[in-house]
C-alpha cells in the first residue's frame, strides 16, 4: 500500500489537453473589459516611433539596400519594428501579467484546484501573449496600410508569422516569469534581454554596419531570425532562408516553453 | 467509526507522509471519509494541516501513504495523486485564502469557474442563480469581489466551489477572519450542505466550529495523528467532565493550595488565569466562596480544553 512515492521529474513531457481552452477564454474575457484602452497603449508608442523615425530619419537616410534591392527607409524600419512590436506584446503580458494572475491574485491556485493542470494553464498563457502579440500586430499593420507604407499581398503571409514570432517571445518570457520573486525582476528582462535585440537585430539599421563578431552573435538572435522572415514579406519576397530562420523559431519557442515548464512545475512543487 | 468500515469511503488516506528536508511535516496520517460525514482536521498551526490538504488535493506529492477517492460517477476508484484531474472533477475546494477573480463580478466568475470543469452553457445558466441564491449573495450578482465584505468573498469561494456539484468539499479553515455574523451564516450554510449529504473535510483551529459542524474529528500535532472520535465522545474520554477557571489577582497561587487540588482532578495554569478540571465542581466552587476577590467560571469541559490538553498550551508561532 505505502510504496515510497517518488516526485515525477520536472522535466517530463507536456500533459497538453483542451483544457486550455477556458482559460485562455478567462483572460480573453477580461481583456475584453480593457480592449479599447489597452489598444491604444499597445500600439500609440510603436507607430510614433515609426512615423518620427520612419519619416524623420528616413528623410535623411533615403533608402536601404536589403538583400541588393535599394527599399525605402521608412518600409525597412516598419518591417523591423513591427516584429519589435510582437516581441513587446508577448513580452510584457507574459511577464507583468501572467505573474500578476500566477503570483498576486493566485488565478492560477484556483484554477489548479479544477481538472485543469498546471501544463494546461502555463499552455494557455503561452497562446494567450502570442494572442496579444497578434492583436497588437494587426492594428499597426491596418494602421501601415492605411499609410501605405506596404500593399505586398505576401503581408498575409507576414501576419500569421507574427503570431509564431509572438508565442516564441512569451514560451522566453515565461522562463523568467517562473523564476520571479517579484515585478522588479523583469525590468532586468527588458533592459538586459529585450533592448540588445532592438539593437542588434536589424530593426533600425542593416546588420552589416556591425562588427563582424557581433554579426554573427547576432545571428542567433530570436528577434533577428524574426525580421528575417518578416522583411522580404514586406517587399512581396520570399525570404532567402525561410526554412533556416522558420526552424530557429520553432526550435526556441519548443526549447523555451519547456525550460519554462520545469522551472514552473519546481515553483508550483507539481 | 463503524459505519467507516461497513460502507465504503469516499476518501481513504493511509499512512501519509511528508518532509521538506529534515523536517518531517506529515508522520504516517491515516483517516477516511464516509460518504455525507463531514470530518475535521484540527491541531495548532504547523500541525500538517495544510499539507495533508494539499496533498488529498494532488498539489503535493507524498513521500509515502496512499489516497484513494471513490466518488460516486466516477466509475471506479481513483488513486492521488495518479488521477488528479479525474478526481478533481468531483472535488469542491474552498482555499485558506480567496483566489477569485477580480476583474469579474460574482455571477461571471461562477460561469468562468464552472467552464474549467466543462460544464455546459445551459447546466451553468440554471445553476449559477440557485448558487447566489444559496449563498446569500442573490442580490450582489453583478458585484465584484472588491466591493463585497469578507464574509460574502467566503461565500462566494463557497459557491463557486459547488459550481460542479462536488461529491466531497474541502475546506481550508474556512471563516478565519470573519465576524462573528458571517461566521454562523457560513456555518448555517455548511451545515445545509451536510444534510444534503455532501461530504466535508475541513481544516480549522475553532474548536466551536469544529465541534458544531464536524461528526468526527482527528487532532494532528507534530505531524502526527494524536486522536481521533467524534467530539463529545473525545471529551468524554480525555477530560474531566467540567472546569472552573479562576483569575484575578492573587489567582495564581491557588495552584499550590493543597485544599483546592484535592477537589479537582487536575489544575493548570495558563498566563493570570487556573484551570480546574473536576468531576464535580460544586465542592470546588463552594471552598471557592471564601475567596470573593477572585473571579470565577464554571462550565463544562469542551473542545477546546481538549484541545489544549492534548497539544500543549505554547504558542506555537513555526508554522
Amino acid at each position: 500500500m505505502s510504496e515510497r512515492m517518488r516526485p515525477p521529474s520536472l522535466w517530463r513531457p507536456p500533459e497538453l489537453s483542451r483544457a486550455w481552452w477556458p482559460v485562455f477564454l478567462r483572460n480573453l474575457l477580461v481583456w475584453r473589459k480593457l480592449a479599447i484602452p489597452s489598444l491604444v497603449g499597445n500600439i500609440a508608442e510603436p507607430l510614433m516611433w515609426l512615423v518620427a523615425f520612419g519619416y524623420g530619419m528616413g528623410a535623411l537616410v533615403g533608402h536601404i539596400a536589403v538583400d541588393g534591392t535599394p527599399v525605402p527607409y521608412i518600409l525597412f524600419l516598419a518591417s523591423g519594428s513591427i516584429c519589435m512590436s510582437a516581441m513587446n506584446a508577448a513580452s510584457f503580458e507574459a511577464l507583468y501579467s501572467a505573474f500578476s494572475r500566477m503570483h498576486v491574485q493566485k488565478t492560477w491556485e484556483g484554477i489548479m484546484n479544477t481538472p485543469v493542470g498546471l501544463d494546461s494553464v502555463l499552455l494557455a498563457e503561452l497562446l494567450w501573449a502570442g494572442f496579444k502579440a497578434l492583436f497588437t500586430v494587426t492594428a499597426i499593420l491596418l494602421v501601415m496600410l492605411a499609410l501605405g507604407i506596404s500593399h505586398a499581398p505576401k503581408l498575409l503571409v507576414a501576419w500569421p508569422v507574427l503570431l509564431c514570432v509572438g508565442v516564441m517571445f512569451s514560451a522566453i518570457a515565461l522562463i523568467f516569469n517562473a523564476l520571479a520573486k517579484g515585478y522588479d525582476f523583469f525590468t532586468y528582462y527588458f533592459t538586459l534581454v529585450l533592448t540588445p535585440q532592438m539593437f542588434l537585430s536589424g530593426v533600425f539599421f542593416p546588420r552589416e554596419q556591425l562588427p563582424p563578431l557581433v554579426h554573427a552573435l547576432s545571428d542567433w538572435l530570436p528577434l533577428t531570425n524574426a525580421v528575417e522572415l518578416v522583411r522580404p514579406l514586406f517587399m512581396d519576397r520570399w525570404p532567402e532562408h525561410a526554412l533556416r530562420h522558420g526552424l530557429v523559431l520553432v526550435a526556441t519557442t519548443t526549447v523555451a516553453f519547456w525550460v519554462a515548464l520545469a522551472l514552473t512545475r519546481r515553483r508550483f512543487k507539481a | 467509526m463503524s459505519d467507516i468500515s461497513t460502507s465504503t469511503p469516499l476518501l481513504r488516506v493511509d499512512g501519509l507522509c511528508k518532509s521538506y528536508g529534515s523536517t518531517r511535516v506529515v508522520d504516517g496520517v491515516s483517516f477516511a471519509i464516509a460518504p455525507g460525514e463531514c470530518l475535521g482536521v484540527i491541531g495548532p498551526n504547523g500541525a500538517g494541516k495544510t499539507t495533508t490538504i494539499r496533498m488529498c488535493l494532488g498539489l503535493t506529492v507524498p513521500d509515502a501513504g496512499s489516497i484513494d477517492y471513490r466518488m460516486p460517477g466516477a466509475g471506479g476508484p481513483l488513486s492521488m495523486p495518479r488521477d488528479a484531474l479525474a478526481i478533481k472533477r468531483h472535488l469542491g475546494v474552498v482555499s485558506q485564502f480567496d483566489t477569485l477573480d477580480p476583474d469579474f463580478n460574482c455571477a461571471e466568475n461562477l460561469r468562468v469557474y464552472g467552464r474549467y470543469f466543462g460544464i455546459a452553457r445551459a447546466v451553468l445558466d440554471q445553476r449559477i442563480p440557485q448558487l447566489l441564491e444559496f449563498s446569500a449573495l442573490g442580490h450582489k450578482a453583478g458585484a465584484k469581489p472588491a466591493e463585497l465584505s469578507g464574509g460574502m468573498k467566503r461565500r462566494l469561494s463557497l459557491a463557486r466551489a459547488l459550481v460542479n456539484a462536488p461529491s466531497l468539499l474541502l475546506l481550508d479553515e474556512p471563516t478565519t477572519g470573519l465576524d462573528p455574523q458571517a461566521r454562523h451564516l457560513m456555518w448555517e450554510r455548511l451545515q445545509r450542505l451536510v444534510q444534503g449529504g455532501t461530504s466535508i473535510l475541513l481544516t480549522t483551529h475553532f474548536m466551536d466550529e469544529a465541534e458544531r459542524l464536524c461528526a468526527r474529528l482527528i487532532v494532528l500535532d507534530h505531524g502526527r495523528k494524536i486522536a481521533e472520535g467524534a467530539p463529545r465522545a473525545l471529551i468524554a474520554e480525555h477530560l474531566e467532565r467540567e472546569v472552573v477557571e479562576v483569575y484575578g489577582a492573587g489567582a495564581q497561587a491557588l495552584q499550590h493550595d493543597a485544599r483546592l487540588a484535592r477537589l479537582a482532578e487536575r489544575v493548570e495554569v495558563s498566563g493570570e488565569t487556573v484551570f480546574f478540571y473536576t468531576r464535580d465542581a460544586h465542592p470546588l466552587l463552594d471552598a471557592l466562596l471564601e475567596r470573593p476577590d477572585l473571579r470565577t467560571l464554571h462550565r463544562p469541559a469542551n473542545l477546546e480544553d481538549l484541545f489544549l490538553k492534548l497539544t500543549g498550551r505554547q504558542i506555537r508561532e513555526d508554522a
